[in-house]
């Protein structure tokens, strides 16, 4: 896999990325904790189309405990994309990931969505914080979601 | 005098019960002198949503391995981490953690590779307490360092370098992955990454016994007498056997080394922890499917 370093640029990040991105910058390395902690608290549970039904969502590899994802592209013209993501209360780090991508894409338009930089995980201060090995989950639940992405916005296109 | 419950019992049945605790008895002696309680987990944050009242956290990966070489803390690092927690050498260590206590085994190993004396395992670990409805707390104790001397790392009794595994080639090996991994259809665990080996399958001639087969659905060790029907009866081990354990990267196989060692009193017992990620990337060794 590619490998990244970190980086405190923000100016490529959309919006709710970069102001979450600050803070973690901001914060010395222990608050880094607290605030992801937060995160993985903040992480809206499933709607409940979703409940249950972890099978019919994306299964994230990358991470080690069981993350699911699914990607909900609006039909208007922004085609504002809508993200669900579910890991367990026992695996905060990898809720935290999450809650970071939900904050910083949850309702943006999808072009957006696929412009942010795969590198961007690497741009919160977290990887001297919880170990560069640790960060592979976000790397991957944000390639997933990038993919899913794409994958409904060219197949309506094709339509 | 007063009855023994259970839980003692079935703990003073082992080769050396003095490694164990219940939950009962930390509940107990959380507030003794010198003793100090330490959380190490596979998910860094888990200690911060709630932890044993005084306990501190260690994390595997960034207190006691080297952040640049893949090898353990030297000396020098391992009397930092210790004495910042404010263990010196003659207290008492209770290590607990999630997974059924992997990462805790796996510290406890490493605090033996130092000859840390008095070091012990929550029986049951994180989920257990919790399991109980016992006390959590999100407060991080303030802790007074101490010293603790800077020890030489001794690497030549109970860890086995990949040239130790290929002398001993022929004698007893156990593979405690899961079954799917020790057949080479699985590069990783279920369910965790397929990465970080470039060939699956085992070492030629070691046993699959995946370590969960240690551990009953609460996270506590199965009884002396099971433990003996598994490596004893089944497996054909004995306690004088030269016996060499690995897994992926060394944590599930720490979880082996405990039950043999303390449990079963098995005297030489090494655990292989360069595992499957250095042997399936290595060249020219022999690999069996």
């Amino acid at each position: 896999m590619t490998q990244f370093t970190a980086s405190s640029q923000t100016d490529d990040l959309p919006e709710a990325m970069a102001e979450l991105a600050g803070e973690f910058h901001a914060l010395p390395q222990k608050d880094r904790l607290q605030l992801l902690l937060e995160l993985a608290n903040d992480l809206p549970d499933l709607p409940e189309r979703y409940e249950g039904k972890l099978d019919q969502m994306e299964r994230v590899d990358e991470c080690q405990s069981p993350v699911f994802l699914a990607v909900e592209v609006d039909q208007d013209d922004d085609r504002v994309v809508h993200l669900f993501l579910s890991a367990p209360p026992e695996a905060p780090t990898t809720r935290g990931f999450a809650g970071i991508l939900h904050e910083s894409l949850d309702g943006l338009p999808a072009a957006e969505v696929l412009a942010v930089p795969d590198d961007a995980p690497f741009r919160f201060a977290l990887a001297e914080a919880v170990s560069p090995l640790r960060m592979r989950g976000m790397v991957g639940m944000l390639g997933r979601i990038k993919r899913q992405v794409r994958a409904r916005t060219t197949l309506d296109e094709r339509q | 005098m007063t009855t023994q419950t259970d839980t003692q019992r079935k703990l003073a049945a082992y080769a050396h019960p003095e490694r164990l605790v219940t939950t009962e008895w930390l509940a107990e002696h959380l507030d003794d002198d010198n003793l100090v309680v330490l959380e190490s987990n596979e998910d860094i944050l888990l200690y911060d949503t709630g932890h044993i009242p005084g306990a501190r956290k260690l994390d595997w990966h960034l207190d006691l391995n080297d952040q640049y070489a893949r090898d353990y803390v030297d000396g020098q690092r391992f009397a930092q981490v210790m004495g910042e927690r404010g263990i010196g050498r003659d207290t008492t260590v209770v290590i607990y953690g999630d997974k059924s206590n992997w990462w805790a085994t796996y510290a406890l190993w490493v605090m033996t590779l130092f000859g840390h004396e008095d070091v012990r395992i929550l029986d049951g670990g994180r989920a257990k307490w919790i399991a109980e409805g016992r006390e959590l707390t999100t407060e991080v104790p303030e802790v007074t360092a101490v010293d603790y001397p800077v020890i030489e790392r001794d690497d030549s009794r109970i860890r086995a370098y990949k040239q130790d595994v290929l002398e001993h080639l022929g004698r007893p090996m156990v593979d405690v992955r899961s079954p799917g991994e020790y057949s080479g259809e699985l590069l990783s665990m279920p369910d965790y990454p397929q990465e970080g080996a470039m060939r699956g399958g085992h070492i030629p001639g070691a046993k699959s016994v995946p370590w969960s087969r240690a551990a009953n659905d609460d996270g506590t060790f199965r009884s002396r007498e099971e433990l003996e029907a598994l490596y004893q009866q089944e497996q054909g081990l004995a306690p004088t056997d030269d016996v060499v354990a690995y897994c992926r990267i060394g944590e599930r196989s720490s979880h082996t080394w405990f039950v043999l060692t303390h449990l079963l009193g098995f005297e030489n017992v090494r655990n292989y922890d360069g595992s499957w990620t250095e042997w399936g990337n290595s060249v020219g060794v022999p690999v069996e499917r």
